[in-house]
């Protein structure tokens, strides 16, 4: 209890919009309720989808962040 | 086009083919349309013939203006306070002739008003650029408020009334006014910039005749552009557009499921209609919606060349992607609207299937 839980990585990179948030979707709903999920995509559109989802779905953004053009977003989920 | 605007374009035709920078007689005819153009446009939009200028383009109008008074004002500073969903021809300009201050918008499409009214009475802004409403969701913009905070700091205030010129009453809450006449019924091909009196401004580009617009316009798009205004202003059926939009926003929200109807749904225009669906391609959606007959647009970034989505869903926090963005026409007929809306929730369905996507 109060362990950290491990963050799944979903790898995205190199496709294209909405393919990134389809992959995290399927993730997101194989893992358990409260799970923390990290995307990497290529795609500038993740970067603004992936909240978007988020809202719509009622999961938390956790964070967002850039580097060498990969973009990495994390997710946890709630039911 | 309207028809009346095509039967002005096709007399002009005949009677203003000639150069109205010319001073024999068919160059007088020409400029005489061409004034006559400019003083209908000026009446209905409530300024001096004068200060009417016309251009090849909505984008010429736009990066003329805030090149302009810019270089005009480049005493005052190089600071130029922008929405974040303004067109992009307006955030070009203001990278390229100044240092620009973007200023965020709420999940409508709304700007933050009381930050924008802090950002232009900073020192250094020459410059504030707000449209009056949104041509990519409708939402309507807070003119006034920011139109009084840019007056009494000293800041000229540009509002692109591109999408709405034509449409609503634009309202006299401008120093700088830019409109489109490709969006009002009239030809593609003709801007409008209107310039109060006072507002200091002066060309960065090569002397000419037409110092605002070097190389003038065609008069024949000039008297059509006017003569479309003119009908477009007094045939006003908003209440009918205003109708049917806020009937096909409450049916998609209900009936296709994971759904963003994004925009203000009050205070917007009344003829544009914009929603993302989540899991879609925009791009498979439009030619899914076209094979059935429907001609609508997309702010998705697979549907155009560019990889970057809509700056403006971007800003509002919306879902770039499976967006579809509907303008109806004046004239639209409730029962076209209505095969659209039965026929939506089985498209977007059909195109879910394809992906895989239905039960995520």
């Amino acid at each position: 209890m109060g362990g950290r839980r491990t963050v799944i990585v979903v790898d995205a990179r190199g496709l294209r919009c909405p393919a990134p948030v389809i992959r995290l979707a399927r993730a997101a709903k194989d893992a358990p309720v409260g799970s923390t999920l990290t995307v990497l995509a290529t795609d500038p559109a993740a970067v603004h989808d992936v909240p978007a989802w988020a809202r719509m779905r009622g999961h938390v953004m956790l964070e967002s962040t850039e580097s060498d053009g990969v973009h990495a977003l994390t997710v946890r989920t709630q039911a | 086009m309207l028809a009346e605007a095509r039967a002005a374009f096709v007399e002009a035709l005949d009677q203003g083919w000639a150069d109205p920078r010319r001073v024999h007689a068919e160059g007088r005819r020409a400029r005489m349309l061409l004034d006559g153009a400019r003083e209908a446009i000026a009446t209905i939009v409530g300024a001096r013939t004068e200060d009417v200028d016309l251009a090849p383009s909505h984008t010429a109008a736009l990066h003329g203006a805030v090149r302009s008074v810019l270089r005009g004002r480049r005493r005052t500073g190089a600071d130029v306070v922008v929405g974040a969903v303004e067109r992009a021809a307006v955030l070009n300009a203001a990278d390229f002739s100044g240092n620009r201050i973007t200023v965020p918008v709420d999940p409508t499409g709304r700007v933050e008003v009381a930050e924008f009214v802090e950002a232009v009475r900073r020192p250094g802004v020459a410059l504030a650029a707000l449209q009056h409403a949104n041509g990519e969701v409708g939402t309507l913009q807070p003119v006034d408020v920011v139109h009084d905070a840019a007056r009494a700091a000293g800041v000229p205030l540009v509002m692109d009334a591109g999408a709405s010129l034509g449409h609503v009453p634009v309202g006299d809450a401008w120093d700088v006014l830019a409109g489109d006449a490709g969006d009002w019924g009239g030809p593609s091909g003709i801007g409008l910039l209107v310039t109060r009196s006072g507002v200091r401004r002066s060309p960065d580009w090569p002397d000419d005749e037409d110092r605002w617009f070097p190389g003038g316009v065609s008069v024949p798009a000039a008297l059509a552009a006017a003569v479309a205004l003119q009908v477009a202003v007094g045939a006003r059926d908003d209440r009918t557009r205003r109708e049917l939009v806020d009937h096909m926003r409450a049916r998609i929200a209900a009936q296709v499921p994971d759904v963003d109807v994004v925009g203000d749904p009050v205070d917007r225009l009344p003829h544009v209609l914009t929603f993302s669906c989540l899991y879609v391609e925009g791009e498979a959606l439009l030619g899914a919606l076209d094979a059935r007959g429907f001609a609508v647009g997309s702010g998705s970034a697979c549907t155009s060349s560019a990889l970057e989505p809509s700056h403006v869903l971007a800003a509002m926090g919306a879902l770039t992607h499976g967006n579809i963005r509907v303008a109806l026409p004046r004239g639209t007929r409730p029962a076209d609207v209505d095969r659209f809306l039965d026929e939506l929730p089985s498209v977007v369905a059909t195109v879910r299937e394809a992906w895989g996507v239905g039960a995520l």
